[in-house]
């Protein structure tokens, strides 16, 4: 196994996990809701009276975080995104997520962070399920074909 | 309003959390996800840090009934491992390996100005809507 060391960004990753978990564990006791973003999302396509303008409020917040991002931290502290995927790629893979996301009932941050936070089992077969596949998907895209 | 502002600086937190963390960047998800190639586990260390805080969070919600702002705590029902969640999380992890993107980073890199991630945004809630259409 090679390490990508020039990459690898224990400490940043970290922090960043923790703000997460901060997040995450705010809105729990804060407002007594789950803090899963496919969940919130899902809640737009078929909307609900009196149930719309919390998820707003959330992913308003979320759309400014890239600004106070770059406010705060001085230019060269964060890597740039690098996207190679091309668009036929990213529309299927979105088309996947968005279908996958629902009928799982939750994804990275739901399944990942909340429930393996709480110690759900339902949880943690979805995502050693959609990690196992992750694997699986990258490796055939980038080894295999 | 205190549900309003709360709700804002949860997704603020969690989107900063996001980008600090590398899980912005569909390169560093898959070279997280390629351990068979140059592998960066940074990712690793973003999950033992959110579950870090995540933990302690959740157990304190367990043992409560209301929320700090006096409303109810909805902690999902569902306990059965059933073919939808199996399905569901086979189908999301395939997409996740292709572009590298999940939910929330995509909605973040939408607003940070990202072509891409608008594209992937628009076929993800195209994705969303679909499944409405079947399970209805």
């Amino acid at each position: 196994m090679n390490i990508d060391w020039l990459h690898f960004t224990p400490g940043l990753s970290f922090l960043g996990g923790l703000l997460l978990g901060l997040a995450s564990a705010a809105f729990i006791l804060i407002n007594g809701r789950i803090l899963g973003i496919s969940g919130i999302l899902g809640g737009f396509i078929v909307p609900k009276n009196g149930d719309i303008a919390w998820r707003v409020a959330f992913i308003l917040g979320m759309a400014a975080s890239p600004f106070l991002a770059s406010w705060i931290f001085p230019t060269g502290v964060l890597h740039a995104p690098k996207i190679d995927s091309a668009f036929l790629l990213i529309a299927i893979a979105g088309l996947l997520v968005g279908f996958g996301t629902r009928y799982g009932s939750g994804c990275t941050s739901g399944h990942g962070i909340c429930g393996l936070s709480r110690l759900s089992i339902r949880s943690v077969v979805a995502t050693l399920t959609f990690m196992g596949t992750g694997f699986l998907t990258t490796y055939c895209v980038r080894h295999v074909f | 309003m205190k549900h309003r502002v709360s709700e804002f600086l949860a997704g603020l937190i969690f989107g900063l959390g996001l980008i600090l963390s590398g899980m912005t960047d569909p390169s560093k998800v898959l070279g997280f996800l390629d351990p068979f190639g140059l592998w960066d586990p940074s990712l690793m260390f973003v999950m033992a840090g959110a579950v870090c805080i995540g933990f302690f969070g959740f157990s304190i919600a367990k043992k409560r009934t209301l929320n700090f702002l006096g409303g109810n705590l909805s902690f999902p029902g569902a306990k059965q491992i059933d073919k939808p969640l199996v399905i569901g999380a086979i189908l999301f992890g395939a997409g996740w390996g292709l572009a590298g993107f999940c939910p929330g980073p995509a909605i973040v890199s939408l607003a940070a100005g990202q072509i891409k991630a608008a594209v992937f945004v628009v076929f993800m809630l195209i994705g969303m809507w679909m499944f409405s259409k079947v399970t209805r």
